[in-house]
């Protein structure tokens, strides 16, 4: 277990008060001016070599992100996002960041704007977050008052100014250029890429995109060094994480853990264990909905980080880890999910704005038995189509959770959906009449 | 994608009041200029806010002018995001989040409850007309599932019999309290905390 020294968010339940003063007591805007005064290659180089990955869910190394911005300001400004759009079932870390360390989020963005040459920092907060973007706010006030951001920020020679904006419930606002599309006023959806956003950005201007997380950390990695955060966790996979642990546990939770813990551990040990005891666990889904799910046999002994998730071929996501255990029906957990994504699917491409509304429906009728034999390849089919074949990677979300589905549970789908299509007995029938609607 | 209704029965004028006006133009200060066109979601907020929950088609249209954007763009954008309420929803609006986290913790007793004492359907008005209720996607609060949100707020941690307290007091035209309804602060493991202890008991 992690020590209680090497927690950056010490105050993730609130114990002390999100306040400035309080805050400040355990150590945020303490050294800023020098930290600052370092230079920006400087935080680049040290963020690098602290091999921080993105907290959320592609897990890209943020030094290197941020190294693409151009190094000197042109004749475009340069723009810092922060993505505070959490969405991704089983995920609400960001949720008590913005609530409970909104200060470690604001000198975060200040680091992380220097570093990039913005002045200005937009706070991208899904709507339904109305009073958390209040305490935010509230936070903002503060550090405006006390001259941490604003003009000469900290007594840095750097103007910094940040604003919030609102989401307003659309999931897909969480993808970046999608992003980018609702900030500057459209439909959120999705742009080709390349040009990356780190070019050709907000109003066509270079920008650099973050999850709360991941800025948030930044202070704290600048102050204790790389080096103690790259030696927290494996190599490749270093520091601190929060997971969420929701679901069929006892006690649900969020909980700052290493890289690389065990899930067993995470499940047993701080979520109170599975409900109805470990032998009474049927799946977890490690990394948020996008995340195939995994079986019991492989939460015995795997390790969530990047790159362990990977072999298993789920992933890390966000780190929101949902246990459902024997008491539920699987394939109706799935087809909930699969209707998720039939609902925030943006319906710019057409795999995933069609395939996602004909996986919902597959898995509705595969949860009844309603389904017949050659239809549960036929889904392993239809998220084939989709994957890949979509602007954004909203197509390999929704269709992962299903592939997860029929990777493990394929037995299970096939033995309640176990009867020929009508047509192969009843010659009169066409072929192109759904199949389920007919008399049996 | 969702599709989205808009109410047949709309007003013939919109204009934002003193206060808003002047929200209005401070929130479009925000963003560079010339590029107004951002301060569309929040602006279509404010309209929201002060028509009692819902967005009328002048509304969009007066914002089109206030912006100096087609209006199309607006109605675009009302009609994309899920949070724009384009026909009355009541003074008090239940949504109440059923994806999987919430759903295998008991969120269809939640929609149960408020089938019998809203309405049948969901988006459709009670018949006191003051509350109705719909099923949403994660609202981004698993560990306090299963839960709900009444216009700016979050029900946390409920059950069949919380619900119908809660829905109760919305029927007597009181607001009932928000937050965690089993008495909850924050998303530590309830009675199983086992990191930073020494600032809890501090």
């Amino acid at each position: 277990m992690l020590k209680d020294e090497d927690r950056i968010f010490t105050n993730l339940y609130n114990d002390l008060g999100p306040d400035i003063s309080s805050a400040q007591k355990r150590g945020d805007w303490q050294n800023t001016n020098e930290i600052i005064k370092k230079g920006k290659e400087w935080i680049i180089n040290e963020i690098k070599s602290s091999e921080l990955r993105g907290r959320g869910g592609a897990g890209f190394p943020t030094g290197l992100k941020w190294s693409f911005a151009p190094k000197e300001v042109g004749s475009r400004p340069h723009y810092l996002i922060i993505n505070a759009d959490e969405s991704e079932p089983g995920t609400c870390k960001d949720r008590d960041i913005l609530r409970f360390e909104p200060h470690k989020l604001i000198e975060g963005c200040l680091l992380a704007a220097y570093a990039v040459n913005a002045n200005k920092c937009y706070i991208y907060i899904r709507g339904e977050y109305f009073n958390e973007g209040n305490k935010l706010q509230e936070a903002i006030n503060e550090a405006y008052e006390k001259k941490l951001i604003g003009v000469n920020a900290c007594d840095s020679g750097w103007d910094f100014d940040i604003f919030i904006h609102y989401g307003a419930g659309a999931y897909i606002c969480g993808e970046e250029t999608a992003l980018l599309e609702s900030l500057e006023g459209k439909k959120g959806q999705p742009r080709l890429k390349p040009p990356f956003p780190a070019l050709i950005g907000l109003y066509g201007c270079p920008t650099i995109i973050n999850n709360v997380e991941t800025i948030a950390v930044v202070p704290t990695i600048l102050k204790r060094g790389a080096k103690w955060f790259a030696d927290i966790g494996k190599p490749k996979n270093t520091g601190t994480k929060i997971y969420c642990i929701s679901g069929n546990v006892n006690n649900p939770c969020n909980v700052e853990e290493e890289m690389g813990i065990s899930l067993k551990e995470l499940i047993e040990k701080h979520a109170g264990g599975v409900v109805g005891g470990w032998e009474n666990l049927q799946a977890v889904i490690p990394g948020g909905s996008s995340m195939p799910l995994l079986p019991k046999k492989i939460c015995e002994t795997i390790n969530m980080d990047f790159d362990s998730l990977v072999e298993q071929k789920s992933g890390l996501g966000t780190a929101g880890i949902v246990v459902i255990n024997n008491d539920q029906d699987i394939i109706k957990c799935m087809a909930r999910i699969a209707r998720f994504y039939k609902h925030e699917s943006c319906g710019q491409c057409t795999p995933c704005r069609e395939g996602s509304g004909w996986m919902w429906r597959m898995l509705e009728r595969m949860a009844k038995g309603e389904a017949s034999k050659d239809e549960v390849d036929m889904l392993m089919d239809v998220t084939k189509q989709i994957e890949g074949h979509t602007i954004c990677a909203f197509g390999e979300g929704s269709a992962w959770p299903v592939q997860g589905l029929l990777r493990h549970f394929k037995k299970e789908v096939a033995k309640r959906n176990n009867f020929n299509p009508l047509v192969n007995t009843n010659k009169k029938i066409p072929y192109l009449v759904d199949q389920h609607l007919l008399e049996k | 994608m969702s599709l989205k209704k808009i109410s047949k029965e709309q007003p013939s004028d919109f204009e934002f009041s003193k206060k808003n006006l002047e929200e209005a133009r401070k929130i479009i200060k925000n963003y560079p200029e010339g590029k107004q066109q951002s301060a569309v979601m929040p602006l279509l907020y404010l309209a929201q806010k002060q028509n009692d929950n819902w967005i009328p088609l002048v509304a969009m249209k007066y914002i089109a002018k206030f912006l100096k954007m087609p209006y199309i763009k607006v109605y675009e954008v009302a009609t994309f995001y899920s949070m724009f309420n384009l026909s009355p929803v009541g003074k008090y609006f239940l949504q109440i989040c059923t994806t999987t986290p919430c759903m295998i913790r008991g969120a269809y007793d939640i929609v149960n409850v408020c089938k019998e004492k809203i309405s049948d359907k969901e988006k459709q008005l009670s018949k006191d007309k003051i509350c109705s209720w719909m099923e949403v996607e994660c609202l981004g609060a698993c560990i306090n599932a299963p839960m709900m949100q009444i216009n700016d707020d979050y029900y946390e941690d409920l059950d069949r019999d919380k619900t119908e307290k809660i829905i109760n007091q919305i029927q007597n035209g009181k607001k009932p309290i928000p937050g965690s309804y089993r008495g909850r602060k924050n998303s530590e493991p309830e009675n199983n905390r086992k990191t930073l202890l020494n600032l809890k008991n501090a």
